[in-house]
This record gives C-alpha cells, structure tokens and sequence, in this order.
C-alpha cells in the first residue's frame, strides 16, 4: 500500500520516530536531528506527540526527511528509537520494510534478536563519556546520524553553539557521546543502508514551527505588548516573544487570568500601542467578553487561538479544528472580525502580519486560528521574504493632530473607519465607552445615534474587509473530477495527500487560510469551480464539519462527502490517501 | 493652569443628592489645584454608577466593562508609563466582578491610581446587596438578609502589602480632596475607598449614619506601622476610621520593566528603521 508513497530510485525520504517517557529527552533529540538535517540542506517536517504529564508516560517526536519538500507525517518509520519498551509495543507495526528499532538491551534488561532490532548501549557510551543518564540523550542522536551516514560535524556544530556556555566540560562530555554513539552505529549495524549525503543540496534550510513563526510575525508587525496567561498549545507563541522582548521592546505580561489577559492587551492598544494576545479554547471562553469591548470600543487587538480537543479540558495536548464556529459566533452583540487560519508556519508568518495590519486599519479584532498539530510542527523553508511584510501605521501622533480643531474619536466616515488617536499625544481628548456611544465616545441612550453606529461598525466596514481577503489556495487538475478542502492546518497533509494521487486520478485541492469574513469569488470563482468537480470532499479535524457548514451558509454550496476526525490525532499521509481512495473508487 | 471649567464635562445622570456629585466636585478641585490638564490622563471606568464618572470630567476616556478596569488600566499604563492612569469603579465593580484584578494589581504595585466609590449596594441594577453591604441587610434579593461576612477591602490591601491603601468619605470633602492629590502622587499602586451614600437604595449607611461614625484618622499616626494599619483597617462600626491607613515605599512595576525603562512604548517607532534587518538577523537562528 505504501510504495506510491516512496518513489523507487527517485527521491529519498525517511522517518525517524523517538518515542519515551516524559522528561527523556525526546524532544532534545528531535529537535537537534531536525536541526542538523535542515542545516545540510534536507527537507524536514516534525510532529509531536505528547501527553498531559511532565514525567512518565508516553510521548514520541516524528521527524520526515527527504530532498524535496515535506509537508506532513507519513505513517511507516524508518528508524524507531526505542528509549522505553512502550515504544517498542505502540511502534513495532510502523517500522517500514528497512526499517530498524533501536533501543539499549541494558535499559529494558532484554535482548531482541530479530534482525530489525538494533542494540545500542546507550546507558554505557554515556557513561563512558564520562556523563550520566542525563548523555544518552547524545549518544541517541549520534547514533542516527552514524546509522544514515550523514557525518556528524553538523552535530558537533549544534553542541558546540548549545553547550561550550555550560562549560568546556560539559561540551566535551557531550562531544565524546555524540562520537562513541556514532562509531557504534557506523561499526555495528550492517543493514542501515540509508546513505544520506550532502552533494547537490541547498547549502542549508530554515528550520521553523508555526508557535515561533506567529511570534516572529508578531515582533516583525510592530507587536509591543504581549499578555496571556500560559495555555497548551498557545504558551510557545508567548514563550518566544518573551524571549525577544528586551531586543524588540516588548512587554510581555502573564495576567492572572485570560479576562485580565484580553482586557490588558485592549488598554495597551488603546494607549497606543500594538497588542497581542494567545490562548486556547478555554481560555478564550473567558475572553469571549473583552472580544466584544475590543469590538465596541474599536480597539484593534490580535488573538491567537490555538485549538485543542474540547469541550472543556478536552485533550489538552492534543489536535483539532472544532473552535471555527466558536471564533465566528464569539462574543455578544453584532461586529466585525477577521479569521485567518494558517496551514504552515510559512503562513502563519505572513497572515501574523497581514492580522496586526487589518485590526490596526479598520480597528478590528483579528484571529489567528491554528491547533496543536500545527503548533507544535516544524516545517523546513530557504527563507521568509521580509519584504513581503506590511509596515503601515494607521495612528495618529502629534504631528497628525497639530492644528485639527476638533478631534471625536468615534468620528462618522465614508468608510466606517474614524481617525485614531493616541490619548495624551495632543490636547485632543480620546473618549471611548462599552455603552452605546456618539462620535465623542460618550455614552447615549437615542436610537438614530445607535443606527448609525451599527452601520459605521459593520455594514461600512465589513464589504471593505471582505475584499481583503485572499481566496483559497487551489492546486492539482485545473479540471479535477474530486476537489479535497480544507482549512488551516490540514493544508500540508492534504496537499501530499493530492500529490500523490495526482499521479492516477484528476485531483485538486482548495485551502482556505482567510476564512471569514469569507472571501469573495470575484478574483477566483471557488464556488463554481467545486460546482463543476464529481466529487467534492471536505477534510476537517472536527466531528460536525464546522468548515462544511460555513461554506453552506455562505456560498449554499454542499459538499458531497466529508471526512471528519476527531481521535485528537492528526492524520498521517497514508491516511487521508486511504479515506480518499474510498471516494475516489466511486468515480 | 487648567481652571474648574476646563473640566466641565457631560449632566451627570445620577439621583439627586448622591454622595457621587460630592465625590466628582472634590475630585476636579484636586485636579485643579495639582495643575493637571484633562489631556494628561486617562481614566478607565467599570459599568455601575461610578463608571459613569468620566463621562461628567473632561479627560481621556476607556469606558470599559464591569469589573475590568484594572487589566485596561495596566495595560494603558504599561504602553505608556509616563501618562496619569486613574481608574474609577463602585464596589460591586472592584470587590466583587473584578476582585481577582484588584489583587494581582497591588501584587503588581502597577502604578494606577484606583478610587472605589463604596455606597455598600449594587444602585445600577436597583438595590441588591455589594460585597461590601452589611450581614444582615435585607433587600428584595436578600430577603433573608445578607448572609455573607462584608468584605474589607482596607484590611485585604494591608495583608496584600498594597503600597497606598486609604479610605475617604463623599461628606468630608476637604479630606478627601487631600486624599485623592496623595494617591495621585503616590508612586505604584493606590486604592481609596470612598465611602458614599446611595440614597435611594441604601437605607441602612446614610448620610446620618456614616455622619456619626466617620473620624479623621489622628495625625500622629503612623501609616507605614503595618501591624498598627491592620489594627486600623478592621476599625468598622461605632467608628470607621478616614485617611491614609497604610503606605508601603516599594518600587512600582513599571519601573521595574526593563523593556520600558527609558522612553515609553508608545512613544517609540512602530517601525524602527532597521527593523527588516533586524529581523533577519532574528531569522538567522532558524537556521
């Protein structure tokens, strides 16, 4: 069933899967293999499986290399590194027809003789190394690299940049188990035919996951002030830019709770100054009200909502997309918003951006819509383009305000859109009011006043929004008889998914990143194009078909099937080519 | 100099006779007199009667929502450290909705300036009991009066170490006009409790009965004695004690925010000129 998926003689493309317990050091490894591969020029795509326990369990790193583009997890492994016997057990089934389990004899006091175990006395390099427990995380990464013949300069590279501040000891400990790991492979494991090597690739590839890429997006939008309280999976976005708020003066402040999160980032934006804030679904539900005084009060604010299983704890590790509905119908009364749902870190760079630039523009809350999957993905690029970047600011200063007679903040315009002050920048005085306000921003009780507030806020802003929006992304058969869609991070598995069944069927996909306001047909007729399909699919991480419902409630298009998953696992490559198939035979 | 008409603001809406309009005269004679102009501050309001206040002042505006003035005032405050951030809320507003914020902001010492107008009833909504309502107080929805302990809000902000923590009263005006140029000047955080009389809903805590209890707090006290405030903060009944009851010297939080020290946020470029460098340098550790 697999061998549409690995081409014979044509590309190379493996997968490697650390599996362990909590607190091992899978994700150390992991993420130093996907770095040393990505820097000599590899494709790589990374997920993670993680449970809700810091200690314990069971947890795995998936890493897919290859020399072209990967853009989601495949479901057969190529190197399983086994550092508890529960990965053996959970894995054993994936291992491909070369592939090969390593794990320490010693650690699980047994010995595998069949011929795909590789035993590796991870426990002894290390401590041979003269490190401890602590090493075998070293010896474990310098034994892939020996096992695929990638050298392990990269490696050393890496410890080099990471350790040498902990001290020249601890680097050399380090540098010792990295080589005593990498020569046992290279000696003692005669069937790791991988042979990767370095001629004819890029000099090397950007390594990046979608938390890092909406938090670089953010800093590189003029973002300012960061408040949030910690979420899983929304707590590396504030992670990062905290790690950047000297460098990039940002003030990044844990609030005490997500209504105090949302309602400092509306006072900072307020004030003056771009804000930002990040939570998962049930942290929004708390901030489901300031949602709704950003909209009143016409503050901009970006928030990004990284979802997770529900209703209410849900998985809180794991995936899914069913918070679309919940983002759209948030908070009460009638305004606009803007839902941008990225399909890759690329993306959600790019629409981080293209956010802070809508909600500043037209004042406006702004979402940014990803999920665990993506969240704690990593995909590889040569680069983002900066300038592509949107540097627009829309407030006005001193110098904007010298010499205006008369300044009301909610002012009537053409476009909805009133003049934006900042509070103490001029004798001018900023009023705003969660009531029913006129254009001063004082609060009324008239009914013509409120008429024409509802029309400033969204009938003259929203058709301009509208417009902003990109359509979806269409690739594949220009006259595709099955149209697979979908919407935010099931982009990069479909997109496989469709690649490979391109070779045999008329096949296209249609994404969706700029989900609402829905975009228009004008540029591209999306509608009509799925009108002409056989077959039109819907692929969606959610048990009701949230997209499936937008798509009938603001086109009337229905889709023909729909394929819904809501185990709180992302689909692997296989997977969705299987469940398509099941339609694809029906042609 | 800014003169009492420049802070001629909006009719006020509230009852006639409310202990609000005592609180609102002192509030802009003290502003006044510190030479402060209505563009150099922002107040942020809660919703209940109280939160109607900037609305009756010329000043900058953020009418928010219940309970939430204290997140939108550290959030302003943090953009910009160098402007006067007061907040304004009643006691269902501070100790009941926004309780939470009222506490992590003394933690803070996030330099607000907070005034609690404390009729000890709910007057938006039409007469329920507030936090800091009587046990025992009946209403139409306490028909058995109220059975939870009043709160303390001076007593909470002693055991919270809250650097300025003081109690006013509508009908002491000259003393309250005192109390609220200190909190302004205070640096980090100030709570002042106002007591005030609803007279329309509350029966019990009128003008009569705060007239009888209310003292000024004597002179020789010691504010900074912070055994003796709590003494003093859990003074209630036959004699409430007015005045400043603690004060802390403690660093407030923006100072302590390396990333503002120097100039305030919004004062600074959105886009500095080397930003796209900058940023690239950034990308590079992707790689």
């Amino acid at each position: 069933m697999l061998s549409y998926i690995r081409k014979t003689g044509g590309y190379l493309d493996y997968t490697i899967k650390i599996g362990g317990e909590a607190g091992q050091g899978i994700q150390t490894i992991g993420d130093t293999l996907a770095r040393v591969f990505s820097r000599s020029g590899y494709h790589v795509f990374t997920h993670q499986d993680y449970m809700s326990r810091v200690r314990g369990g069971h947890n795995f790193y998936q890493i897919r290399l290859s020399d072209e583009p990967v853009t989601a997890s495949r479901g057969k492994v190529d190197i399983l590194v086994a550092l508890d016997r529960e990965t053996v057990l959970a894995h054993e089934e994936e291992l491909s027809d070369i592939g090969i389990i390593v794990y320490d004899s010693a650690a699980f006091q047994e010995k595998q003789d069949f011929p795909q175990f590789l035993d590796v006395p991870l426990l002894k390099i290390a401590i041979e190394s003269g490190g401890g427990k602590i090493t075998v995380n070293t010896v474990a990464t310098g034994t892939i690299l020996g096992m695929l013949g990638l050298g392990i300069d990269g490696f050393i590279e890496i410890l080099s940049d990471t350790l040498r501040k902990k001290g020249e000891d601890v680097f050399n400990v380090n540098r010792k188990a990295a080589f005593g790991g990498y020569d046992f492979a290279v000696r003692n494991c005669p069937r790791c035919s991988f042979a990767l090597s370095l001629s004819g690739l890029p000099l090397r590839n950007m390594l990046i996951g979608a938390n890092e890429a909406i938090g670089l997006g953010a800093i590189g939008s003029g973002c300012r002030f960061y408040s949030a309280y910690p979420m899983t999976p929304s707590t590396g976005i504030m992670l990062y830019i905290a790690s950047k708020a000297k460098e990039y003066g940002v003030v990044v402040e844990q609030a005490e709770d997500e209504i105090a999160a949302i309602n400092m980032a509306i006072g900072a934006s307020f004030a003056g100054v771009r804000a930002m804030t990040g939570t998962s679904g049930g942290g929004f539900a708390l901030m489901v009200e300031g949602l709704s005084l950003a909209a009143m009060t016409e503050t901009p604010i970006v928030i990004a909502l990284a979802q997770r299983p529900g209703p209410a704890t849900g998985f809180p590790t794991r995936t899914e997309q069913a918070e679309l509905l919940f983002a759209l119908h948030a908070g009460h009364g009638e305004f606009p918003r803007v839902i941008f749902a990225p399909g890759s870190p690329e993306q959600a760079f790019y629409l981080t951006n293209k956010a802070f630039d809508l909600s500043q523009k037209y004042q406006i809350p702004v979402f940014i819509l990803t999920d665990q999957y993506l969240a704690d993905s990593q995909w590889t690029y040569s680069g983002f383009n900066l300038n592509r970047l949107i540097y627009r600011n829309y407030r006005l200063t001193e110098p904007d305000l010298e010499g205006v007679a008369e300044y009301k903040r909610h002012a009537f315009t053409e476009t909805g859109i009133s003049p934006f002050a900042i509070p103490g920048a001029s004798h001018h005085l900023v009023v705003t009011d969660s009531d029913e306000h006129d254009e001063e921003g004082h609060l009324v009780e008239d009914g013509p006043t409120r008429i024409r507030m509802v029309q400033k806020r969204l009938f003259n802003k929203v058709p301009l929004i509208r417009d902003e929006m990109a359509p979806p992304l269409v690739c594949g058969d220009s006259a595709p008889d099955i149209v697979v869609t979908g919407w935010g991070s099931t982009f990069g598995i479909m997109n496989e998914a469709v690649k490979t069944l391109s070779l045999t069927t008329k096949i296209a996909m249609l994404h969706f990143s700029e989900i609402f306001p829905f975009p228009s047909n004008r540029s591209f007729d999306y509608v009509e194009f799925l009108r002409r399909a056989k077959i039109t699919v819907c692929v969606e991480q959610n048990a009701s078909g949230q997209f499936a419902r937008l798509m009938r409630t603001e086109t009337g298009f229905e889709f023909s099937g729909t394929i819904n998953r809501y185990d709180g696992r992302p689909f692997m490559v296989e997977e969705l080519i299987g469940e398509l198939s099941a339609y694809i035979e029906r042609l | 100099m800014p003169t009492l008409n420049d802070y001629k603001g909006q009719v006020p809406a509230w009852c006639p006779g409310c202990g609000n309009y005592g609180i609102l005269k002192t509030f802009k004679e003290a502003f006044v007199e510190m030479g402060i102009e209505p563009h150099q501050f922002l107040i942020v309001s809660g919703i209940g009667q109280a939160g109607k206040f900037p609305h009756y002042i010329r000043c900058n505006t953020f009418n928010g929502l219940h309970g939430r003035t204290l997140p939108v005032a550290t959030g302003a405050k943090l953009a910009n450290h160098e402007m006067l951030v007061v907040a304004v809320g009643g006691d269902g507003d501070c100790y009941g909705e926004g309780g939470n914020h009222l506490v992590h902001s003394m933690r803070r010492n996030i330099g607000v300036k907070l005034f609690v107008h404390n009729n000890q009833i709910y007057g938006l909504t039409k007469g329920q009991a507030s936090p800091t309502s009587s046990e025992g107080m009946v209403t139409k929805n306490q028909p058995f009066g109220v059975l939870s302990e009043q709160f303390n809000p001076m007593a909470m902000a002693v055991a919270l170490d809250c650097s300025f923590v003081a109690r006013g009263y509508a009908g002491d005006q000259e003393h309250l006009k005192e109390l609220i140029k200190a909190a302004v000047r205070h640096k980090g955080f100030s709570l002042v409790d106002i007591l005030q009389p609803c007279v329309t809903f509350n029966k019990v805590n009128t003008y009569a009965w705060y007239g009888q209890r209310v003292y000024r707090i004597e002179p020789d006290y010691d504010p900074e004695d912070r055994l003796a405030a709590f003494e003093k903060a859990l003074e209630w009944g036959e004699k409430i004690p007015i005045g400043l009851i603690y004060r802390k010297h403690r660093p407030a939080f923006e100072e302590r925010v390396p990333v503002i020290e120097g100039s305030p946020l919004v004062n600074r470029p959105v886009f500095p000129d080397a930003m796209r460098e900058r940023l690239r340098t950034t990308m590079e550790e992707y790689y």
